[in-house]
Order: C-alpha cells, then structure tokens, then sequence
C-alpha cells in the first residue's frame, strides 16, 4: 500500500471518529469547541521544527521559524484562551442562593 | 538533542517517537471528548494542550533536528505573542480571536509545505503524490491565512461588514480555484517549475480574499466555523505532506469540528452553505423597506418601574439575550436583575438562540463571563416549549431571532429560520434603542403585537434603571 494511500484510510477514519465525538457536544460549550479545537490545529508545529532545525537548506529553516512563530500563536494563545473561557462556566452553587 | 543517547536507543529512535505521537493522538481524543461537557470541560482542554506538549518535546529528539537556536527563538516569539493576545482579549471580541489564531495555524501549514518545498531542494526527486499534498497544503493553508485576516477585518470593523461584491465575482472565484488545481497538475508534472509553484502560493492567498469579502458580519458564525475546519484540513494536509500521522489525525478532527459547527449555524439560519458562501446576504439595499411599515402601527412603550413591578409579579421570566446585549456590555446588569428576581421568588432562566452571538456558542461564554450558572442557559429547542407557560420574556439586544415572520411570511428573508417562540407568552418586553431593524434588514412584527412592550434606550441603562426599580419595590 503506498504511502498516499495509507495515509488517506487514517485520515478519513479519523473525520469520522471527530463526527462522532463532536456532534453530541452541546451548545454552550461551542466557543470553546471551536478556539480548542483551534489550538489543535497547531499541531503543525511538529513539521515546522524539524524545518527550523534541519542546517542543509538556510533559506528553508527561515521559512520553519516563521511557521513556529505562527503555530506557536495558534497553540498557546488558542489553549490559554479557552482556558481562561471554560475557567468562568461554573454550575449554580450553594453560595449563589 | 538525541546525541546523548546510547546507540542501541538511537536506533529504535525513529519507532519510539512514533509510538509517542500514537500517545499524543490518544490524548487529543480524549481532551476533545471531555470538552463535550461543561463539568469536564476544562480538564479536556488541558489535556488536548498536554498532547500538544508531547508531541513536540518528542520531535525535538528527532535525528533531523540539529540547530536548536531558530526552534527556540520561535517558541519564545509565538508563545509570548499568544500568551499576551490570550490574556488581554475581551469576551466580546473571541471571534476576532479565533479568527485571527485559525489564520495563524492555516498560515503555519502553508509554510510547512513550502519549507519542505525548499528543504527538499530538488524538487524533481519528489514522488508526484509529495507534489499533489505539497500543492494542495498551500492552497488550504493559504486560503486559510487571509480568509481569516479578513474574517477578523470584517469582526473588527477595519473592513466594511457589508458584503463587498463585484459583478462576475463567483465565477471569477470559480475560475480562480479550477485554475489553482490544474497549477497543482503543473507541478506534479513539472516539479521545476517555479512558477506554477509561485502561482499556486499567489492565487491561494488571493482566493482567501476574494471569498470572504463578499460575505456579510452577520453571517461571520457560518465563516468562521468553516475557516476552522479549513485550519484543521490544513494541518491534515501538512501531516500528508511530511508522513506524520499525528498531524493528519488531529487536522482531521479538528476538520470534523469545523464543518460540524458549519452546519449546526447553516440549520439555525435556515441557509444552505452555498447561500452563505455565495449569496451575499445582509446588504444595506434592504433598509429601504423598514419605514413604511411603522407608520400605521402602533408600539406600546413601557418604563423601568412598569418591568420591575411585572417581573415581580411574574412566577416565571425567561431572558432572550442577543448580540445587542454584549455590545451594550450590559451581561453584568442584567445578572444583577436576574438575582434581585430569584431573591423575590421568581423563576428566571435565559433562552438562547444558536446565533444569539458572533460565533456558535458566543452568548454561553459572555453571560459565563457575568458569572450566570450554565445550568439556567437554556438552547431554543429546550426552552421553545416553556414560553406558553411564562409570564414575561425580556428581550434584550435581540431582534431578528424573534422576528415571527421567519415563521409566517414566506416572502421575508428569514423564513424558515427557526426561531424563539416568544410570542407563546403572556408578555414580551423588547429592549432597543430604535425601532430599526436588525441585520437581516426587516421589519420586526412582533413589535406591534398587543403583548408586546417596548423599552427604548441603551441595555445597560435600561437595566439599571430595572435594578434601581427593583429596589425599591
């Protein structure tokens, strides 16, 4: 099985395993969802590290501390952000009464 | 950094990290599913940034990772410039965020296939399906970066909210997008080619533009979810690009996410996708129609010591908060007036509507803000049958998501789009500055309703006046 391939069956098996697990999330929950899930999708730093850390080409590890530089926005400021979001939803407690 | 490392380890190396990033997935998956609940939610959040931690620390033992000076002035960089943004932003404005971060990561993914382009340095000894995903990661990736920076322009307000069109536009994109993919053909033809190269990149990043800008602030929800999915797919496509599974499973649930939350905003608008995408919707055109229809109808005003004394008397009010709300930053005084109620006995619980918001879910996180318990937030289909049997529905900075025309024009613009059942109640109260209409430019019947009142003037005033009147019943 060649490499294109197999890494299409991983793909699609893992769209549907991410149907599955967010179609039942509920409403309120959907902003942090979204900036988490965002946070994810950085995940593309991995390849921009071994860009930025390779020493055979200059001019493409410029090009990988650039795509740290913007992963690193996405994943920090992403998982801080809803941090910071899910921190404030609180059930009703005792005190409020 | 693997240096250290006694041979014998360095060569099963390679094998170990894999066998990390199938942890790292693992973990994702499991962040992602806590974050399916409120009470488990921030756990799961932690838990996705743990795998994240992972993973990285991982690839820094990869053999071909050698200078280490560019990766940590870059995680420095990105991590203070993400910290300062994450902690400075105003709840309002988290879908200018997310918008901004998804371009971020789209353009993180664009860069990737390039560096690798490049890394590669001869490009002809690249297997045709390398060039296909290196191609096609640009062309998402870039797509992805400057859709959002003009999403994020339109949320802001630095570029016109309306849509901005040209005659000839969607054929023009469509054109625009055939052509990026047989340049993808090009390059796998004729790996050499700059120029096809240059083009893909050029075209892909102007296509964001031009897809974007046509579409109106209100319809920013749908854009914003779909940017996101785009982000992930990005990320997928860098992980084809650089055979990383980690990357093409995390991009494909992040993908998932993204056009899941496309479509639940598309069902809350009544709007198919291509509509959104294409149709231009929410113009200035429309406004011309708003006059004449208050002319011969009567609205029924009310004051601040009338909603107190109703609410008092009420057994149960329900809150309908829209946008409007937010923008009078009025979430705190309106959880004041909510407390005083329940300290007099009244059942209060708020109704929101899917695109009560800028984003899926955005009213959640700015009453959260005002300290309001999830568990009274209410979705529409959970709280639409309550309405008959409720005393008083206050309104607040909401307009189109109660506009019954949606259910009973066919003509208007909104028909078909679900929407809160607030007229089943014994009274409404709507808070508004003016009788204007909202985004979707129509004129709003329930205003003239007989059990319908109206408070004019700024949410947070009026509320406080609602408070000051409470207190002294």
């Amino acid at each position: 099985m060649s490499g294109l391939i197999f890494n299409l069956f991983i793909f699609v098996l893992a769209s549907f395993v991410g149907f599955e697990l967010i179609s039942k999330v509920p409403p309120t929950l959907h902003t942090p969802l979204m900036s988490g899930a965002n946070a994810i999708s950085g995940i593309t730093i991995i390849g921009a590290l071994v860009i930025a850390g390779q020493v055979d080409q200059e001019f493409a590890q410029i090009i990988g501390f650039m795509a740290i530089v913007f992963a690193t926005i996405n994943v920090v400021g992403g998982f801080m952000v809803t941090d910071r979001m899910l921190e404030m939803f609180k059930k009703k407690d005792k005190n409020d009464e | 950094m693997s240096n250290f490392l006694p041979p014998s380890v360095q060569a099963v190396l390679p094998n170990i990290i894999q066998l990390v990033y199938l942890l790292a997935t693992g973990v994702f998956i499991m962040g992602i599913k806590r974050l399916g609940s409120p009470a488990t939610a921030r756990s799961g959040n932690q838990l996705a940034a743990l795998g994240m931690f992972i993973g990285v620390i991982v690839t820094l033992f990869d053999q071909q990772i050698i200078s280490y000076e560019l990766i940590i002035a870059g995680i420095v960089v990105g991590s203070a410039i993400g910290a300062f943004a994450a902690k400075k932003v105003e709840m309002t404005a988290m879908p200018e965020m997310v918008a901004i971060f998804n371009g971020f990561g789209g353009g993180a993914s664009a860069l990737v296939a390039w560096g690798e382009f490049v890394r590669i340095g001869a490009p002809t000894m690249l297997a045709g399906q390398d060039l296909v995903t290196i191609g096609l990661s640009i062309l998402i990736g870039s797509i992805t970066f400057t859709g959002s920076f003009i999403a994020f322009g339109k949320l802001k307000g630095f570029i016109s909210g309306n849509p901005v069109t040209f005659p000839g536009q969607n054929i023009f994109n469509a054109l625009l997008t055939v052509g990026t993919l047989v340049l993808v053909g090009w390059l796998t033809y004729d790996p050499s080619s700059q120029l096809a190269f240059w083009l893909i990149f050029g075209i892909a990043l102007l296509l964001g533009i031009l897809t974007v800008m046509p579409i109106g602030g209100a319809d920013m929800p749908v854009v914003i979810s779909l940017l996101n999915s785009y982000s992930g797919l990005a990320a997928s496509m860098a992980g084809f690009v650089i055979n990383n599974n980690l990357l093409i499973i995390s991009g494909a649930l992040v993908g998932a996410a993204g056009l899941i939350l496309t479509n639940i905003m598309c069902n809350a608008m009544n709007r198919s996708l291509g509509n959104v995408l294409f149709g231009a919707f929410g113009g200035n055109d429309s406004s011309e129609s708003g006059p004449a229809a208050d002319t011969d109808k009567t609205v029924r005003e009310t004051t601040a010591d009338d909603v107190a004394i109703q609410c008092i008397y009420a057994n149960k009010v329900i809150i309908v908060p829209g946008y409007g709300l937010a923008v009078a930053q009025a979430q705190h005084v309106l959880k004041e007036v909510a407390d005083k109620l329940e300290k007099k006995g009244v059942e209060v619980k708020y109704g929101i509507h899917p695109v009560a918001g800028r984003m899926p879910g955005h009213m959640n996180v700015l009453l959260a803000e005002a300290d309001v318990p999830y568990d009274q937030l209410y979705d529409m289909e959970q709280i639409n049958p309550d309405f008959k049997s409720t005393d008083v529905v206050l309104i607040i900075g909401a307009n189109d998501v109660v506009n019954p025309t949606a259910k009973t024009e066919p003509g208007s613009p909104i028909y078909g789009m679900p929407i809160m059942n607030v007229d089943d109640a014994e009274r409404t109260i709507v808070f508004k500055r003016s009788l204007s209409p909202g985004f979707a430019g129509i004129d709003n019947p329930l205003f003239y309703k007989e059990s319908n009142q109206m408070f004019f003037g700024d949410a947070k005033d009026s509320l406080q006046a609602i408070t000051q009147a409470l207190n002294e019943v």
